[in-house]
């Protein structure tokens, strides 16, 4: 095992990639930088992104890597990672990088494009949960903790998984039985014309 | 009810406040009539569009949280706890002023004024702004031996394009220290909680929350003190750690020493009940 600090994980832990030329998807890049609005062709392979992401143990690709998919027009691979499903968003990578890239603008753009591609989502159940809190709050207009939990619950069948931690929030009345409403709900539902929200 | 001449402000709770964390909204509305400052909720707002808005779809986000900015009154200031809100209002401005036709057609839609030049700031930056010195002379009970870590998480933290806009970093330690608790800042103050990935990835976020908890225990803290509802609450649950201290919502040690009588009903909220410690040092029967 190499344990120099400069080894990444996509040297010591994905096998390496031979690139077909015909393979190269070369509209993902434009349309990434589009919609997320942000230049990743700054990005130099530093790393300092993959260093300091508290949730790299949970994903495939480091987020550098990602941006290197998609440089490379690796669509598939970008699109179907866990990576962008993993990324909590808590932008620690982009205030350490140093060319101030929006890595998790990047993430949030080959998120959309994946689910209108109809892209293998590789962490299911977290499009579930974000399923889950959308629907709360398309019919609420405000975030229901009990109903998320119970419609994410359903979805993914984990029933037993964290019921200890449910039951004590239910005791504590951390979890309120009724919804907190917006009354003028209609001008909330008009909003919701995102891509598979009308199927759901 | 308070000794300081009253100062109006617009105020966005949010969701966790409204619910999950409503001890967090107690205790803030408490140590904000105690300081004079007059918090009137936004009539029917919505969430502010970064729960999972943003995950799925970037304009439903930004037009949720444009929804409120469209009810706040103008000429005064609208103020949210909740750093998440905070940073969704903000974007949500910061669009709106670069793309005058969005403004147009969200105003024309809602039949609302949508002013894009209200004030949107953090609960710490109004308190430090006007009440540094109503803190002083509303101290009631000093927090006198307390040591806390102040925990910020990913609060600070923001998209590069936000990155010029005012943040808060260091003033949970100014107001707590002027009440006369000590601040223990070599801990993990900056790491995420794990956000949403408390739900879907315990076992990812355990490790990391535990490494937050021991690195304040490694520093004698006694609690932890955060001004985020959702990081208080995810630190409380996914902690597995031997030692677990205490985890306090900024505004529930504020209004604590202002004096506020009422923290029976906040303190019972949470899951590592904080009452032997405060009893330990005095601050509560």
């Amino acid at each position: 095992m190499n344990l120099s600090p400069s080894a990444s994980r996509e040297e010591t832990d994905l096998p390496m990639r031979v690139i077909n030329p015909g393979e190269r998807n070369r509209s993902l890049a434009a349309e990434v930088k589009e919609r997320s609005g942000t230049d990743f062709n700054r990005c130099y392979q530093c790393r300092s992104c993959a260093n300091g992401c508290p949730f790299v143990a949970g994903m495939d690709y480091p987020p550098n890597a990602v941006l290197r998919l998609v440089q490379y027009g690796l669509a598939q691979e970008a699109l179907e990672s866990k990576t962008i499903w993993v990324c909590a968003g808590c932008h620690t990578c982009s205030s350490q990088c140093p060319m101030g890239i929006d890595i998790p603008g990047v993430m949030g753009a080959l998120r959309l494009i994946a689910l209108e591609q109809g892209a293998a989502v590789a962490r299911p159940d977290i499009l579930e949960f974000h399923e889950a809190v959308l629907h709360s709050l398309k019919s609420y207009g405000r975030a229901h903790k009990l109903g998320i939990m119970w419609r994410y619950k359903l979805r993914t069948r984990h029933w037993f998984s964290d019921l200890d931690v449910g039951l004590k929030m239910l005791a504590k009345r951390k979890l309120e039985l009724r919804p907190s409403r917006v009354k003028a709900i209609k001008e909330i539902a008009d909003l919701f014309k995102c891509h598979g929200q009308e199927s759901r | 009810m308070s000794n300081f001449p009253v100062l109006d402000f617009s105020y966005f709770p949010g969701c966790s406040l409204a619910t999950t964390a409503a001890e967090s909204n107690l205790s803030m509305m408490k140590a904000a009539r105690i300081l004079g400052f007059n918090l009137m909720e936004l009539e029917d707002w919505n969430c502010c569009g970064s729960s999972s808005g943003h995950t799925l779809c970037k304009d439903l986000s930004l037009e949720m949280a444009a929804r409120n900015l469209s009810l706040a009154p103008g000429g005064r200031p609208l103020v949210a706890m909740c750093p998440r809100c905070l940073s969704y209002l903000r974007q949500a401005q910061t669009w709106l002023r670069k793309d005058p036709e969005a403004h147009r057609a969200l105003e024309e839609r809602w039949g609302r004024p949508i002013p894009l030049d209200l004030e949107i700031v953090h609960f710490l930056e109004v308190l430090m702004r006007y009440g540094r010195d109503r803190l002083q002379k509303g101290m009631q009970r000093s927090l006198k031996g307390l040591r806390f870590v102040p925990y910020y998480g990913c609060t600070v933290f923001r998209p590069p394009g936000m990155a010029q806009e005012k943040y808060y970093q260091g003033e949970m330690e100014n107001a707590l220290n002027v009440l006369g608790a000590q601040s223990v800042p070599a801990a993990y103050t900056h790491r995420c909680c794990g956000s949403f990935l408390s739900a879907t990835d315990p076992e990812l976020v355990t490790p990391l929350v535990n490494e937050i908890i021991d690195s304040a225990v490694a520093e004698k803290a006694h609690c932890l003190v955060t001004a985020c509802a959702m990081c208080q609450l995810n630190l409380e649950i996914r902690c597995t750690s031997g030692t677990r201290l205490p985890v306090f919502h900024f505004s529930e040690m504020l209004a604590l020493a202002l004096g506020a009588e009422d923290y029976d009903g906040w303190f019972i909220r949470h899951l590592v009940d904080p009452r032997p410690l405060l009893q330990g040092l005095a601050l509560v029967a």
